[in-house]
């Protein structure tokens, strides 16, 4: 049965992706980490993996949907699944692309900062961290998607605070920064921020999802 | 031949019950995508066939005894009546059921035959339209459960679920084809079973006897409607009404299915009866009502938020207006065909009792036997030949068409590639011409450089040669004179500056073609006169072509005049136009 093979081809296809997704979320902590403590070499090397695992997302992504689309499968739900996958390939690319604001730009950051830089890429790494196992569990069990969700907003919520808080501190307490160093600052706070509103954008269309599945 | 025309409006409802009800087993699968129209047509059309010929025979027998048709004209009224009535009612939009279509019509020949209706073959009949749907409802309710609960606990991956569901829709679907052709045959054939030819065909595997044979007929006629209408219908009902999940529409299919085939089993009847419970009736019931049933079941298990009142409302009405509605129309019907056609619409037999199935088959085993075994062998070996050789084709055509697709892939490939080097060569083209261009230009800077040092030369030869004639000069006014022309030519030769040489150079670059003409036609031109051609051909002014040259505007208008002296040209002829078209 070719049906079968299709079948199974495509379930190896998004486990794959979903693993992707996985490591490229624990690289970007390890990247921002590395930054923020000066080790340059590993920095750079996990610039390297986090960018060649974007590039095989992609390319997987394009796979899926070409198998979904030619073997007409789930001709309700593939629309659905390639939003899916659609949103998880987004965060991939922000963290990349983020990563390498870093090593573009090179932002000044004061060593004070480091700490709650850090907490702050730990809690965004974790709201993407929590969106994944949601979507493994859409394809096998809907029905416990939304009980694992619930995680996803609790991070995204705290690592805005968080933001917010340092944000509030690079203006507000630390007169000697230059207002340029102030505003780069912003931004790299935001850079790392976004990755859990894209989290919790993916939490979204998981929940809506969930629910259509839910029979 | 007078058999076939007959049997035309019978096989006229079979067409549209083909095309309308076919929509109720594969209508979500196709609508939604799941399985491609020609499959679901195939499937549908082979166990409807296989339904009608093997198990049609239980619902008709109820018709029967309901009221035996026994006249061809009458039958084919009766059909023709029931086909314009479905035929009137789905044009003005109101649900509508071949079964009650053909019962109210069938009651209608009666009272037209003057033939007493037995009301407990009726009242059989209408309580089984009320519990069609009804127990559609509670099996699609039991069923959607076992399925949800099932479901849950196995937690199939998304993908591989469906697969199955794709393959449990075909299985599904041809249940209900098959059970959909067992129990409404009676509805299409039901009323012509009296005029059954009376043949038996032994197939070796299987044996065909009359009834069975005018089945086979319905049930190509069913097959016909499903290919020539029902795409539309599916596609229509499949993104409307039964716009369903895959799973709900598996169980909406399956619950069908097990009640089309409840009310046309004998032998499920029988075995029942052996086991002593009650008969189950054997009666034609409306798929489109069974299928809302089960509709309205599942919405009943998720929370009955999709019943609709209105649907149940016109079912209900359904089974009061539509048997009215064909009774009345057969009625009429039935007095024109008698009395302006003078055809016999019915016997004048009186049968007070209803024929029993037996009675059919034991009118099948009176009948002229024919052996079939050896033809039926060869047309499925032929079948079976004709099958193979498709395969290999088709095998055949895929390779050819994917080998096709690479050859295609590689080409474009190729040229995409040749035409990307092609723009490298233009690319290398453009280059090496300026670059030439530019040689050249370099090339006349050089040549002229060479020819100035050498004009400054001879210049200065001269100079040197006109001091050394000064020197000779004793007269002081000649020696003056002299001196002045010496001052003068100084000066006229400091005129043509750089500036002016590379101005020179430049243009005759421009319009070597044209210096190469001029020095061609008129060879006697001196470097002057060929210099304010040029100048000319630029359209200058004389104004300006004194001032580039050095000279007075007088001196040029002059100049001008011993050019078209050299040139011969006429008093009427302009200089500028004649060069400018040299």
């Amino acid at each position: 049965m070719f049906l079968f093979k299709h079948a199974a081809k495509s379930i190896e296809l998004i486990d794959n992706f979903l693993n992707i997704i996985d490591q490229g979320a624990i690289l970007f902590k390890e990247g921002v980490r590395n930054y923020l403590y000066g080790n340059r070499e590993n920095f750079l090397s996990n610039l390297q993996t986090l960018s060649s695992l974007e590039t095989e997302a992609d390319i997987i992504k394009r796979k899926t949907e070409n198998l979904l689309y030619t073997q007409s499968l789930m001709p309700q739900l593939r629309g659905d699944i390639l939003k899916l996958l659609e949103e998880l390939d987004n965060i991939i690319d922000l963290a990349k692309t983020n990563l390498f604001q870093f090593d573009v730009e090179i932002p000044f950051i004061p060593a004070e900062l480091n700490q709650e830089l850090v907490k702050l890429t730990e809690l965004s790494v974790s709201a993407i961290e929590s969106v994944i196992p949601a979507a493994r569990a859409y394809f096998k069990d809907p029905e416990s998607v939304k009980e694992k969700l619930h995680r996803v907003y609790l991070y995204e919520k705290e690592a805005d605070k968080l933001a917010d808080a340092i944000k509030r501190r690079v203006f507000h307490e630390m007169p000697n920064l230059k207002l340029s160093e102030k505003f780069h600052l912003r931004y790299f706070t935001l850079h790392i921020e976004i990755l859990s509103d894209a989290a919790e954008k993916t939490a979204d269309v998981l929940s809506i999802m969930a629910i259509k599945r839910t029979i | 031949m007078l058999l076939l025309i007959f049997l035309s409006s019978g096989l006229f409802l079979g067409w549209s019950l083909g095309a309308n009800d076919a929509a109720n087993i594969f209508g979500s699968a196709v609508g939604s995508k799941m399985i491609r129209f020609r499959k679901a047509a195939i499937i549908a059309s082979i166990f409807v066939v296989l339904g009608a010929v093997f198990q049609g025979r239980g619902t008709a027998d109820t018709l029967s005894s309901l009221g035996a048709v026994d006249a061809l004209a009458g039958g084919f009224t009766v059909s023709l009546c029931a086909a314009l009535t479905v035929f009137w009612m789905t044009r003005y939009a109101i649900p509508v059921s071949t079964s009650q279509a053909i019962v109210g019509a069938i009651i209608g020949w009666s009272m037209f035959a003057g033939l007493p209706t037995n009301y407990n073959v009726l009242t059989k009949i209408v309580s089984t339209w009320v519990s069609g749907p009804v127990l559609g409802m509670a099996f699609a309710a039991g069923l959607f459960l076992l399925l949800r609960g099932f479901l849950r606990r196995t937690k199939i991956h998304v993908i591989k679920l469906d697969s199955y569901i794709r393959i449990s829709l075909i299985v599904a679907g041809a249940f209900g084809a098959y059970s959909l052709g067992a129990n409404n045959i009676a509805n299409v054939m039901g009323v012509f079973v009296n005029a059954a030819p009376d043949v038996f065909l032994n197939f070796g595997l299987f044996t065909l006897d009359g009834v069975q044979l005018l089945f086979l007929l319905g049930g190509l006629a069913i097959a016909l409607g499903i290919f020539t209408y029902s795409e539309r219908v599916m596609h229509t009902v499949g993104n409307g009404i039964l716009s369903l999940s895959p799973e709900a529409a598996i169980v909406v299919v399956l619950s069908q299915a097990l009640v089309l085939f409840i009310f046309s089993s004998s032998s499920l009847s029988a075995f029942l009866m052996s086991m002593g419970l009650p008969a189950i009736p054997l009666v034609p019931v409306s798929s489109t009502q069974v299928v809302v049933g089960s509709v309205i079941g599942i919405g009943l298990v998720k929370g009955a938020r999709e019943i609709k009142l209105k649907a149940l409302g016109e079912i209900a009405a359904g089974w009061v207006v539509t048997p009215l509605a064909a009774g009345f129309l057969t009625y009429i019907a039935l007095f024109f065909v008698q009395n302006v056609f003078k055809l016999p619409v019915f016997s004048g037999k009186v049968q007070g009792t209803p024929i029993r199935p037996d009675t059919i088959t034991a009118v099948a085993e009176n009948a002229t036997e024919i052996d079939l075994i050896l033809p039926a062998i060869l047309a499925m070996a032929a079948l079976a030949i004709i099958i193979l050789i498709f395969l290999v084709f088709r095998q055949q055509k895929l390779r050819l068409k994917t080998e096709n697709e690479l050859l295609h892939q590689q080409n474009n490939y190729y040229q995409a590639q040749k035409t990307l080097s092609g723009m490298e060569v233009t690319a290398v083209h453009l280059e090496n011409s300026l670059l030439s261009q530019k040689l050249e230009t370099k090339r006349r800077e050089y040549i002229n450089i060479a020819l100035n040092i050498s004009s400054q030369r001879e210049f200065l030869q001269s100079v040197a040669a006109k001091i050394d004639e000064i020197r000779l000069v004793g007269d002081q006014q000649q020696l003056l004179e002299q001196l002045n022309d010496l001052s003068l030519m100084v000066k006229q030769k400091m005129n043509f500056s750089d500036e002016t040489e590379e101005l020179y150079a430049q243009i005759e670059l421009i319009h070597k073609d044209f210096r190469q003409k001029l020095a061609n036609a008129f060879p006697d031109l001196t470097e002057q006169e060929k210099r304010l051609a040029v100048l000319l051909r630029l359209n200058f002014s004389s104004k300006e072509i004194a001032s580039l040259m050095g000279i007075s505007p007088k001196s040029a208008e002059i100049a001008r005049y011993r050019l078209r002296k050299k040139l011969n040209l006429g008093k009427g002829e302009s200089l500028t136009f004649f060069i400018q078209n040299l």
